[in-house]
């Protein structure tokens, strides 16, 4: 481009280092760090404009989520896991972000219909996330949703796409069992996994298992409560 | 060729030296996001973004940065931008947010960009530099489509979301994984290029009686 005139006539062009006097390292240090200092200020603002929008969808993708696992309850309440046992009472000076959690949902008469629970474990390529509600008086789940997942596209992602998979978990007994299609026995407990995505349908599984495993005995105490 | 008139500072971007189609930069976005249309509009958009605006701090203020320290002071205004655009895309459509993951983030270190800067906005007028930057974003969406188009239609069957073929179509899963991506890229350089070469030959008009004569020499485009 050395026909350009903006570049062979300019003063205003970057200046070329060769012939030039050494620019002193104080004003390296001032250039940068002003311009540092400029951009962390332009992205504070913009911060704080994102920041609540970001949160109120991520709530209510999360309401969503409970609204689906747990086939539409009338209303639901945040329980805290403090000091071994669930409440809904935040006790003073306890941040609730630290506190593990779970969703208990309520039908039109008050009567709690189960438990929304959030678990994560590495899949096939990522973590996979998900919710699924469970009802501690029957031993059953009532539905499971994945929020989050970057299994393989076509063949993981079933476990979040296709809607079959999805109602295989409804009305399972737990602890689930993975069967593979054509394996089925008619048990209880079973759920036919995904051809093609194993890993990925076992995750799942192993998810709900372990969450039930680790919540256990508390959600029967708590759900045998009145519900205030 | 002239190189110094307004609509060729633009158009030269858009297609002559289009940065995925010929100057082969950017290619990591261009394979890794463009499974869909959508995603592909995505980041075409939030990159055009980045470029744009990088072009015309460092074209502005390319007094001000010293020669020693010009690519540190590229690529902060660059990464300055990419969080910007990072965090609207979450805060305005969080689904394609989520469906471009790190490869948001990942604008910063897209070469053409910083090519863009250290090339051209570094050295020229503010005009200038805006004009190449658009010419040169509108550029990486039109090649970003192309791709995005070729493996959602035959990956997913559809366009934009939308079903083409009905429910007996049998989706190419391998267009929307990896590979995919490589095969849409080659496929496109290898019609790109074989057009720019159509092109560039001399045009033989075949005249009666067997006289062969040279009319016309377009040149490459």
């Amino acid at each position: 481009m050395s026909e350009d005139p903006d570049i062979r006539n300019s003063a205003k062009a970057a200046p070329d280092v060769l012939g030039q006097p050494e620019v002193p390292s104080s004003r390296l240090i001032a250039t940068l760090g002003m311009a540092g200092a400029l951009a962390g200020l332009l992205l504070v603002f913009v911060f704080q404009w994102a920041q609540p929008r970001i949160l109120a969808y991520q709530a209510e993708v999360l309401r969503q989520a409970i609204q689906e696992v747990l086939a539409g309850p009338a209303r639901y309440e945040t329980l805290f896991l403090v000091n071994g046992s669930l409440t809904n009472q935040l006790p003073p000076g306890v941040d609730s972000l630290d506190l593990e959690r779970v969703y208990l949902g309520y039908d039109d008469s008050g009567e709690p219909v189960g438990f929304a629970i959030a678990g994560a474990e590495p899949g096939f390529q990522d973590i996979i996330r998900l919710l699924f509600g469970y009802d501690p008086d029957t031993g059953r789940i009532l539905g499971m949703k994945v929020l989050e997942n970057k299994e393989t596209p076509g063949l993981g992602d079933k476990i979040e796409k296709d809607s079959v998979f999805v109602g295989r978990f409804e009305g399972v007994l737990v602890p689930l069992l993975g069967v593979k299609s054509g394996r089925v026995t008619g048990n209880e407990h079973e759920v036919v996994m995904i051809t093609g995505a194993t890993i990925s349908s076992r995750t799942v599984i192993e998810i709900i298992n372990n969450q039930i495993e680790h919540w256990g005995s508390l959600l029967n105490g708590f759900a045998g409560e009145p519900a205030q | 060729m002239r190189a110094t008139t307004p609509r060729y500072d633009l158009l030269r971007g858009v297609w002559e030296e289009n940065p995925v189609l010929v100057q082969l930069l950017g290619l990591c976005p261009a394979l890794a996001v463009t499974n869909t249309v959508a995603n592909s509009i995505a980041m075409g958009l939030a990159t055009f973004f980045v470029l744009f605006g990088s072009s015309l701090l460092v074209s502005t203020f390319k007094r001000f940065i010293p020669h020693e320290v010009r690519i540190s002071a590229y690529i902060l205004i660059i990464a300055t931008f990419v969080t910007i655009a990072d965090l609207v895309l979450a805060a305005v459509v969080p689904t394609i947010h989520k469906a471009l993951g790190a490869f948001i983030a990942l604008i910063v270190v897209n070469c053409m960009i910083l090519g863009r800067q250290e090339a051209f906005a570094s050295k020229r007028p503010v005009g200038r530099a805006l004009l190449d930057a658009a010419g040169t974003g509108v550029g990486f969406i039109i090649a970003l489509l192309m791709m995005g188009a070729f493996r959602e239609i035959l990956g997913y069957g559809s366009f934009l979301g939308f079903p083409l073929f009905g429910g007996s179509y049998e989706p190419w899963i391998i267009m929307i994984l990896p590979p995919g991506g490589f095969f849409t890229l080659g496929f496109i350089l290898l019609g790109f290029g074989w057009w720019r070469g159509r092109k560039s030959q001399p045009r033989v008009r075949q005249w009666p009686h067997g006289v062969g004569a040279v009319t016309s020499t377009r040149r490459a485009a």
